[in-house]
């Protein structure tokens, strides 16, 4: 019993440990969460660090001026797992005890959706970086007042694809090759397959596998049978890479395309030949000037490469700081308010907030192809 | 620390609470070990949603009230796991274990597959109606009906069959009937912890009921005390505020985790309460247990020593 007292009393005491340190009043404070364990942790690590490197270079310069008065900014930023229950636990701790006045990310749409009702009771704004769902920010018709986000959405991207497949790579017959346990693959593959058959193309296979599988062949065996001109692979780039390469092995040559979960390191490097001559739609440009510069301090302070989530995480400090300078005063709703309509150059392109959808408008999507083991944009890409 | 924050964490240890008496009920005081139950938490949750969303929301439910979510989602969990029971209940010890494994999994799987649910895109805009105030009073009650079901003489025999299910049978208990009653009853309960998760975080994905969520409620049981009912209650408390607790510790929060159960079940192997109550009665049987055995190592300690004056 005794030690069983010891051991409570030990966890009362770390409870307290959380509790430690004052405000100052010449700090602004700004809440960041996302998966700093787990496997999406790449993505998360690369986002918390742009952000204390964007923020600690603001701070260099003297801090931003808010309502006429420099302030220093300052992250606080929590792991949640890419756990959903989590998030919802992290977001009010930030808002609740750290008292922040805004909050970026996370990158997940499944982690993004939940958090909404305790934006609204603590009146912080959140700006999501990656989360392509369209309910993250409107919900029947209705836009949620404190959720933003700096990235096209599901339905765009799935038109993008299905649209350049058909008229540029004049693709008449798809396949489809899907992660049914995962929510960014589903979404991808309805708009994609909404938007090629409203094209007038056909979709002649639609496999799906699930999460944590290594083995695709039975899906590409019939794939394969169904004869397409394009393969469709919206999903992670670990999966990208296992399945190309089966796939070349069961003789597929087809080209193939996917969307914004391609883009990594890791894809060249395993994937290899394999994905060789693919398609996929993406956020940005990666040799486009305007993103040179960031590459380069990230991979000067951090010794490796910037993954996508650090662009967009970028641009999402920008408008923040913009709604900041434009609200005249660090408070929430103030933040909130402002954000609506906000008009910035970031270095995915220009992002004009939509107040009705809370999305930015008019983002252009990129074509990469694979070329070389190399990134090589094609064109911008705006859906009809 | 700030209200906000501690209530959110309070609300989430007061439903997993509400799955965990259940589970209680069926691995403490019954004996049948079980890795599904996040599975009757999904089956709780989703038709709990289906009852309150909406009908203008995609996927659209049909827009009752709360209470009838609650006693849907419920009851809903409660059917399921009847017809389960019928065809798993005869399994012994470890197989039964693996049934159920698969069968949560299986739950899983089925969301994530049919798409009138959202599939695993997931189901948003379930309202947000679970209030502390109604958790509390869900937890009060579900403490009442299980302290007093224990201490029935449905929960004697359901001891029984935990302790020799042989013997239990032996003296004429019906080994299957109490079996299901403590499954049924404990699907309930997590059919109802469901329903509130659901409407906690006005958001369902399959992928929230995973084999994880179903070993984190075994373990809240096995931590808090096999047959304690107050076990559980400090259980779910404790780890659920752990890793938030913990989060001064960053990234290495999880590691810390870890070693803090492994600590806590080496200095008490039965579990916090294993086998005790925090009630009147429960501290005066404890009282007169220690009493007896320090009398009894008392007794022997003479008996020693007068073995040794003798020889």
């Amino acid at each position: 019993m005794k030690r069983a007292i010891v051991s409570l009393i030990l966890v009362l005491a770390l409870a307290l440990v959380g509790c430690a340190g004052g405000a100052k009043n010449d700090t602004i404070k700004v809440g960041w969460f996302g998966a700093l364990t787990g496997d999406q942790a790449v993505w998360g690590e690369n986002e918390f660090n742009t952000v204390k490197m964007l923020f600690e270079e603001y701070n260099t310069a003297g801090g931003i001026e808010v309502g006429g008065k420099k302030y220093k900014l300052e992250v606080i930023g929590y792991d949640n797992k890419g756990d959903a229950q989590e998030a919802v636990n992290v977001v009010k701790r930030l808002t609740g005890q750290d008292k922040v006045v805004a909050i970026l990310g996370p990158n997940a749409s499944g982690n993004a959706i939940p958090i909404a009702p305790v934006l609204e009771q603590a009146k912080v704004p959140g700006i999501a970086t990656v989360a392509t769902n369209p309910k993250v920010t409107v919900l029947d018709g209705k836009v949620k007042p404190y959720n933003f986000r700096v990235c096209f959405i599901d339905p765009y991207q799935g038109a993008v694809a299905a649209g350049y497949a058909f008229d540029k790579l004049g693709a008449k017959k798809a396949a489809i090759l899907y992660d049914v346990s995962d929510d960014y693959s589903q979404g991808l593959r309805e708009f994609f397959k909404t938007n090629f058959i409203a094209k007038g193309g056909e979709i002649v296979a639609d496999e799906s596998f699930n999460g944590g599988d290594v083995d695709f062949r039975p899906q590409l065996s019939k794939i394969k049978a169904a004869n397409p001109d394009i393969i469709f692979m919206p999903y992670f780039f670990k999966e990208v890479a296992l399945s190309a390469n089966q796939a070349r092995e069961l003789g597929l040559t087809q080209v193939m395309m996917g969307g914004d979960g391609w883009p990594s390191d890791q894809l060249i490097s395993m994937g290899g030949a394999a994905v060789e001559g693919s398609y996929f739609v993406n956020h940005l440009d990666y040799a486009d000037p305007a993103v040179q510069d960031y590459k380069a301090r990230y991979k000067a302070k951090f010794g490796k490469e910037t993954e996508l989530n650090g662009y967009l995480v970028h641009d999402a400090v920008l408008v923040l700081v913009a709604a900041l300078q434009k609200a005249g005063k660090a408070n929430g709703e103030a933040i909130a308010k402002a954000l609506e309509g906000i008009e910035v150059q970031g270095i995915t392109g220009t992002i004009k907030i939509s107040p009705e959808t809370h999305n930015p408008e008019g983002k252009d999507a990129a074509i990469i192809k694979i070329v070389g083991g190399q990134y090589v944009f094609q064109e911008k890409y705006a859906a009809q | 620390m700030d209200w906000f924050y501690i209530q959110g964490i309070l609300m989430l240890a007061g439903i997993n609470l509400i799955a965990v008496l259940g589970l209680s009920l069926l691995t403490g005081f019954t004996g049948l070990f079980s890795f599904g139950h996040a599975g009757f938490m999904a089956i709780g949750a989703y038709i709990g949603a289906l009852m309150t969303v909406s009908p203008t929301t995609t996927p659209a439910g049909l827009g009752l009230p709360f209470f009838v979510g609650v006693i849907a989602g419920g009851l809903g969990a409660g059917i399921v796991s009847y017809f389960i029971g019928r065809i798993t209940l005869n399994l012994k010890g470890d197989y039964f274990c693996i049934a159920t494994l698969g069968f949560g999994e299986a739950i899983r799987l089925i969301l994530n597959n049919v798409q009138i649910f959202g599939g695993s895109r997931g189901w948003p805009g379930v309202p947000y109606k679970s209030t502390l105030p109604a958790i509390i009073l869900v937890d009060v009650v579900a403490v009442l009906f299980l302290a007093n079901l224990v201490r029935s003489r449905h929960g004697r025999n359901m001891v029984a069959v935990r302790e020799e299910e042989l013997a239990a049978q032996i003296t004429g208990i019906n080994v299957f009937k109490y079996k299901m009653i403590a499954l049924v009853i404990s699907a309930v309960y997590a059919g109802v912890a469901g329903v509130f998760f659901a409407h906690y975080m006005t958001f369902l994905q399959p992928k929230m009921f995973s084999l994880t969520k179903s070993t984190e409620l075994t373990i809240i049981v096995i931590f808090g005390g096999l047959g304690s009912i107050s076990g559980s209650v400090l259980g779910a408390l404790i780890l659920t505020a752990l890793p938030e607790v913990l989060r001064a510790f960053e990234i290495w929060r999880l590691v810390f985790y870890g070693a803090a159960v492994i600590l806590i079940m080496i200095s008490r192997p039965k579990g916090l309460m294993g086998g005790m109550e925090l009630s009147p009665g429960g501290i005066r049987k404890a009282r007169a247990e220690r009493k007896a055995r320090l009398e009894a190592q008392r007794e022997m300690k003479q008996a020693q020593e007068g073995e040794i004056r003798n020889a």
